[in-house]
């Protein structure tokens, strides 16, 4: 049994009176690519700062690859590929020089750095760029850079901080294939989203986590299936001023033990007894649809906005 | 506006352990290195032409109407003034609005913690570099005001060190107002507060002597005032007439300043 990619025991992280991450306990194992889900402030970005060796926690002990985050921090940071959520491209470089100068920073020889940026610039499908200045570049591009650049040093563990953010379906699904194919090639791949459908394609397992707590754990399937069961029925019971329509439709199938979500024109109904149940509602229209990991994050976490 | 990243307001942790390599020092100095080379004929062009007018300006106009300084010409009394002056703003420029931009802006800073380097390696990277810039620039300046005859040729190495270990002050000190201002605008009090009023008062233009005593006291607490007492000897070719005192000033606030910054910048983005 090899070594846990991560092991994080009574996590913590406070700045000052703010808890952004409250007594994680997390494994992860080797060679799967491992989902953290959560609304914006649920710790996300901290929790992976600090498996990064960027911040330190506040207690428990966190063990990245082997190695302590806090005090092998360089030893772990050289085996570690972060693709950041704020793009930090050096504008001052063109692409490849880029690369050729991050690699300087693990100390790979010229020629070799050469050889690597070459055969990643061909894998993120920015080869004809090579020479263009960062500021040409489209979002999808910068992506993809900073995709090649996290691969520059072989690393073992991949930490994709929402890597597809604010990028068109085909910029997305490319980073998909990549990072399809990277996990194929043996990488842990550690990523955070806030697309569910992304998690679902790509996480062979994850957590969703709130308030710097973990609340779920398990494969998109596995966490489907416990929470909302495989279908959803939606029961268009349309708009009225006081909600009426929708407040009696809940107290009908709460009284029924179908588990429900209330939204302002029509309640989404979930579990086997589903569709008989709804049936009875008087919906102007009932949508029998496949549940999916978006059902199961919004009942965990509600529907209220975060910030 | 742009702020500091990933660092909640109000934020005062304890400062962690040094965590200082030569190599990650050396492979940050040669990423601003490389920025330099790319546009070295627009960055040679300042310390190449600034004496010129300085010297025909304030040297040889102004110097018309003073005569002689203690039975030398003004503009030789000017020129160790204004090499020290440059030795002062290369590096702080540098720390404060260059380091800045890279920080907070370009973010460059968070994506090279992010590789085996150190924050600790960043910061002295940042203020060596700093030093580097100071080396180079008063050395430039140097050439042309030998050019003049106003300073030995043989001189010229000694100014490099002096550029350097002055430079390492300015650094020092730029990059602890980095740690302080909210904003980019913030750099402009730095500016008028303590850069100007060096430039004007720190034995640069006129004698030390000419001050009031508690003003020729508060002087001497200037750094740019030791940088200018050492330069001052190496211009007339008496290097031996450099003040001890000076010397042993530079040296420990080279030490100190830059220590004072790394402290404070870890304060502010480590926790």
């Amino acid at each position: 049994m090899s070594v846990p990619a991560v092991v994080a025991q009574g996590l913590r992280k406070s700045f000052g009176p703010l808890v952004a991450v409250d007594g994680l306990d997390l494994e992860i194992p080797v060679g799967v690519c491992f989902g953290i889900l959560g609304p914006n402030g649920a710790g996300k970005t901290t929790t992976i700062r600090m498996l990064q060796a960027q911040v330190a926690p506040t207690a428990g002990t966190l063990t990245v690859l082997g190695l302590d985050a806090v005090r092998d921090g360089r030893r772990l940071k050289a085996r570690l590929g972060i693709v950041p959520q704020e793009n930090n491209l050096d504008p001052d470089f063109s692409v490849r020089q880029n690369l050729l100068i991050y690699a300087r920073y693990y100390h790979v020889p010229r020629a070799e750095a050469e050889a690597r940026a070459d055969r990643w610039l061909a894998f993120t499908q920015l080869t004809e760029k090579k020479d263009a200045a960062i500021q040409e570049l489209s979002g999808g591009m910068k992506r993809r850079l900073i995709l090649a650049r996290a691969l520059l040093n072989d690393p073992e563990l991949l930490v994709l901080d929402e890597p597809t953010t604010g990028l068109d379906p085909q910029a997305r699904h490319t980073v998909w294939n990549a990072i399809r194919q990277l996990r194929r090639d043996g990488k842990t791949i550690l990523l955070t989203t806030h697309y569910m459908d992304e998690a679902e394609q790509l996480c062979d397992d994850l957590v969703i986590v709130d308030k710097g707590r973990i609340l779920e754990r398990g494969s998109p399937s596995a966490l489907i299936a416990k929470h909302t069961g495989s279908t959803a029925v939606e029961a268009v019971l349309g708009w009225s001023e006081d909600g009426a329509k929708v407040t009696n439709a809940s107290a009908a199938l709460t009284a029924a033990g179908v588990p429900h979500e209330k939204l302002p024109d029509r309640v989404i109904a979930y579990g086997p007894q589903a569709e008989s149940a709804v049936a009875t509602l008087g919906a102007s229209e009932v949508i029998n649809r496949r549940s999916s990991l978006e059902d199961v994050f919004l009942r965990l976490t509600g529907r209220n906005l975060r910030d | 506006m742009a702020d500091w990243p990933s660092v909640p307001a109000g934020n005062k942790g304890p400062v962690p352990r040094v965590d200082l390599r030569l190599g990650g020092v050396l492979a940050f100095v040669a990423r601003n290195r490389d920025v330099y080379r790319k546009t070295w004929k627009t960055n040679f062009l300042p310390p190449l032409l600034e004496p010129f007018l300085y010297l025909l300006s304030v040297g040889y106009g102004v110097g018309a109407l003073v005569g002689t300084l203690n039975g030398a010409s003004y503009a030789s009394f000017v020129a160790p003034g204004i090499l020290a002056i440059t030795v002062m703003q290369s590096a702080f420029f540098e720390t404060t609005y260059g380091s800045f931009v890279r920080l907070v802006f370009q973010r460059t800073w968070d994506a090279i913690t992010a590789t085996p380097l150190s924050l600790d390696d960043v910061l002295v990277g940042e203020m060596v570099w700093g030093a580097v810039k100071s080396a180079l620039n008063s050395t430039l300046m140097a050439v042309v005001i030998a050019g003049f005859g106003l300073l030995p040729w043989l001189a010229i190495p000694a100014v490099a060190v002096v550029g350097f270990v002055g430079g390492l002050v300015f650094a020092g000190l730029g990059l602890a107002v980095s740690a302080r201002v909210k904003s980019i605008d913030g750099f402009s009090f730095a500016m008028y507060l303590f850069i100007t009023p060096m430039m004007l008062f720190a034995g640069t233009f006129f004698p030390l002597s000419q001050l009031p005593v508690g003003a020729r006291w508060a002087a001497q607490l200037l750094p740019l005032t030791h940088v200018v007492a050492i330069l001052r000897p190496l211009a007339a070719g008496t290097p031996l007439a450099i003040p001890a005192s000076s010397a042993a000033y530079l040296v420990v606030v080279a030490l100190l300043a830059p220590a004072l910054a790394v402290w404070m910048m870890k304060r502010k983005l480590q926790t």
